[in-house]
């Protein structure tokens, strides 16, 4: 039954070709208007441009019916004839008709699925238990530090994406975690069609700030997302709200993306407000260097308001102390990358060289100790991190990375709270080498091994041997 | 307020510099050198040629760098292989490029492989069988027969992009269908020696070649498509070619040619680099040289002097 197509195919187009022939002259007849000579040549145009389409379409089909006769014989399954939908044609008023296929199944407009899975196993020397980052207020549910140790699974990620209709597509991504929950890491609808450049979303996606916060996990190149990351974004920035993205019509790339949203999630917090609780500004250059260097480099701004944000840290006897922040925090992010592939063949060996400088500033008033002395006073903050990591690829299949990272907790002006709330200036810091092994482009294994400083006074050595595979549909990634 | 309105032109100053020049020539973004080389041919001066992608790349692994994401966004054709070649790249280069025109289904993305034959089309889709296309195999390009289709098919749809111009592209269009028949002719009866001769390739990259000139496929050095060679796999395929003998070992421009040499050494096979698409080798200057070039590489090794 394979080979129906090319039949049916052939008659719709024969039925269709009269008729397209026809239309144009119909039109020509019932014009009121007395042609002038422009017209008539633009219209021989138009005939002559259908006529050539047609040719080449006749011609094509006559080859694919011989290959088709050729084929059939000896092996039916080695050659397949593509079910070709006819080209939508600017000039034939009749729509182009196409062959239906011979499968038309129910689940023909499924969308692509695709599914993460991953497992980890962890090792630290310093319990999990009590990571803290000294001298950074997270809230208690905050995903900062390694994790919990020994074997585990990892976040499996669930993705369906389709085309909506000729005007947008929608995405859904679902976190399965180890502990049986799930949540919604990111669902929204996009345009497709805007035009000049412009590109608006809708939904719970991840901001397009800085350069790995839109990144899925499952791309990083090392097991966790960087210490600044951590601190002062909450591992990773996602809202409920809306995208614009503008790209420059230039030759360089230059982009502008504007994100309004709920802010709903840490450096914010729910306002009860009917306006937006966050904002954020990017802006992204890049381009190539030569054939074997592209970089990338961007300034982002991200604001959020917060209202009676529980935050808080363990103190000296890992007792939990809540406190309360509200006011409004704003991020800047300086981000840039550097890639580097001989003549551009990344097949064999690359390198990648990527580093960000975040810096948070945060102002408003903070309740200490809620549920004890509960005193309130004015808070000012401005706290700053950054990271540096190259990755290597070798041997086809192997890359390995090294990563640097180190945060600034500042002076925080605590008002009346300083004696209980001010720090001693330690600086946490963190170092970092990876190595993985890439079976193929859908799977990887990888070791890491870290020092982490985060914590005053302690040093934690960790070591992670982790899996991802990828099922189902090719993702394509991004730069 | 001045000092504003002076910021504000300082910053808008290098946007005009950098502004895509407005002339009228359309601006064709091509995933692949055959394919620029091609829109070159039936475009002329009428179009404006930017090539993804070069001869020494992967076109399966290529990256949604910025510099092609701008490209794209300015680009009102879109001119690939399609088959799922570029699927690791190109999807998400038009959702970037904010370009309603180059979108699947529209008249500015043009998916050559869907104008022509397609072989090794899998009877069933398993990544256990490596990286296989659903659609066939999509290195169409290295059969001269399949430019011609993909040449009519893309001279129809420049002059349904360009109407005003629709006229002149007809007739670069019959002028290079006119040439490309006279050169298939010659290459037919220089390559008539090559027919039946047993071949090994490095990655299943050259059916349509083998489809074209009648040369046998005895082996192939990756296990499995886009899985690299092992010394396992390498030893397998020199025990199997001491039974089914063969003269050469193919090669693209873009691969690295230790798996061939290796087979070159042990088993005096010998490893041909094929320029695989315009610009892979010296010789490979248009599409014309690419199959003057690969034909003289295949004679040079594999008929007997």
């Amino acid at each position: 039954m394979r080979f129906h197509f090319p039949a049916g195919h052939n008659l719709a187009f024969f039925l269709a070709f009269p008729l397209a022939l026809a239309a144009p002259l119909g039109a020509l007849a019932a014009a009121p208007a007395p042609l002038n000579p422009t017209d008539v040549q633009s219209l021989r145009q138009e005939i002559d441009a259908m006529r050539a389409d047609y040719e080449a379409r006749l011609k094509s089909l006559e080859q694919r019916l011989i290959a088709a006769e050729r084929a059939v014989p000896a092996t039916p399954t080695a050659t397949a004839i593509a079910p070709q939908p006819a080209p939508p044609l600017a000039a034939a008023p009749v729509p182009a008709v196409s062959p239906a296929p011979a499968t038309a199944a129910a689940n023909a407009f499924n969308p692509a699925m695709s599914l993460i899975l991953s497992g980890l196993y962890t090792g630290t020397t310093v319990d999990p238990v009590n990571y803290r980052i000294t001298g950074f207020q997270l809230p208690r549910a905050a995903e900062a530090g390694p994790g919990a140790r020994g074997l585990s699974l990892a976040e499996s990620e669930l993705g369906l994406s389709a085309n909506i209709d000729p005007w947008s597509r929608g995405v859904a991504n679902f976190s399965l975690h180890a502990d049986d929950s799930v949540s919604v890491e990111e669902a929204y609808v996009q345009t497709t069609a805007l035009g000049n450049g412009l590109t608006a979303k809708a939904g719970r996606f991840l901001s397009g700030i800085g350069y790995l916060n839109a990144q899925h996990a499952h791309t990083w190149d090392f097991v966790d997302n960087p210490l600044a990351y951590q601190a002062l974004l909450g591992t990773q920035y996602r809202d409920d709200g809306l995208q614009l993205r503008w790209l420059a019509p230039t030759n360089q790339y230059l982009e502008l993306g504007l994100e309004l949203g709920r802010g709903r999630n840490f450096p914010g917090s729910d306002t009860g407000k009917n306006g937006a609780g966050m904002a954020s500004l990017a802006l992204h250059t890049g381009g190539d260097v030569g054939d074997s260097h592209n970089w990338r480099a961007g300034l982002s701004v991200l604001r959020t308001d917060a209202s009676g944000q529980e935050l808080g840290f363990l103190d000296s006897s890992n007792t939990w102390v809540g406190n309360a922040f509200t006011g409004s925090t704003q991020v800047a992010i300086l981000d840039g990358v550097w890639k580097w592939a001989p003549y551009g063949n990344a097949t064999r060996t690359s390198f990648k060289l990527q580093g960000e400088y975040l810096r948070s500033t945060r102002s408003g008033s903070l309740s200490y100790d809620t549920v004890g002395a509960n005193t309130t006073d004015a808070y000012q903050a401005t706290q700053s991190g950054w990271y540096l990591q190259g990755v290597y690829q070798f041997l086809g299949n192997w890359r390995v990375g090294v990563r640097t990272e180190q945060l600034d907790g500042g002076s925080p002006d605590y008002g009346l709270n300083a004696a209980a709330l001010a720090g001693t200036g330690f600086k946490p810091s963190k170092d970092t080498l990876m190595l993985d092994y890439n079976p193929s482009e859908f799977s990887r294994i990888r070791l890491q091994l870290a020092q982490d400083r985060a914590r005053e006074g302690q040093v934690d050595n960790q070591v992670f041997l982790q899996y991802q595979m990828s099922l189902g549909a090719h993702g394509a990634h991004g730069y | 307020m001045t000092n504003k309105r002076t910021l504000l032109l300082m910053l808008a100053a290098p946007l005009v510099l950098l502004a895509v020049p407005a002339h009228a020539a359309v601006r064709v973004f091509a995933c692949e050198p055959e394919w620029g080389a091609l829109a070159q041919e039936l475009g002329g001066d009428l179009v404006d040629i930017s090539v993804a992608t070069s001869a020494l790349q992967d076109p399966h692994q290529i990256q949604a760098k910025p510099s092609l994401i701008a490209r794209a966004r300015n680009a009102e054709l879109v001119v690939c292989t399609g088959a799922e070649l570029e699927i690791g790249w190109l999807p998400i280069l038009l959702q970037q490029s904010g370009n309603p025109k180059v979108q699947e289904g529209q008249p500015g993305n043009f998916a050559a492989a869907n104008f022509v034959r397609k072989l090794d089309v899998p009877g069933q889709l398993d990544r256990a069988q490596g990286d296989v296309h659903a659609a066939g195999n999509p290195h169409i390009q290295t059969d001269p027969r399949n430019i011609a289709l993909v040449a009519n098919a893309l001279g129809a749809r420049l002059q349904q992009i360009d109407p005003a111009h629709a006229g002149q592209y007809a007739q670069r269009l019959a002028d290079f269908s006119q040439r490309w028949q006279q050169a298939m002719g010659r290459w037919t009866a220089q390559a008539a020696p090559l027919k039946g001769v047993a071949v090994v390739s490095q990655h299943k990259a050259f059916v349509y070649l083998y489809d074209w000139l009648g040369l046998k496929e005895v082996a192939v050095l990756e296990p499995k498509p886009g899985v690299e060679p092992s010394a396992s796999h390498l030893q397998a395929v020199l025990v199997a070619l001491k039974g089914t003998p063969a003269r050469m070992s193919l090669y693209s421009a873009y691969q690295d040619s230790k798996p061939s040499d290796w087979l070159s050494r042990n088993a005096g096979v010998a490893a041909v680099k094929i320029p695989f698409t315009v610009g892979g080798t010296d010789g490979a200057k248009d599409l014309f040289g690419l199959f003057d070039d690969t034909l003289a590489r295949l004679l040079a090794a594999g008929v007997k002097k």
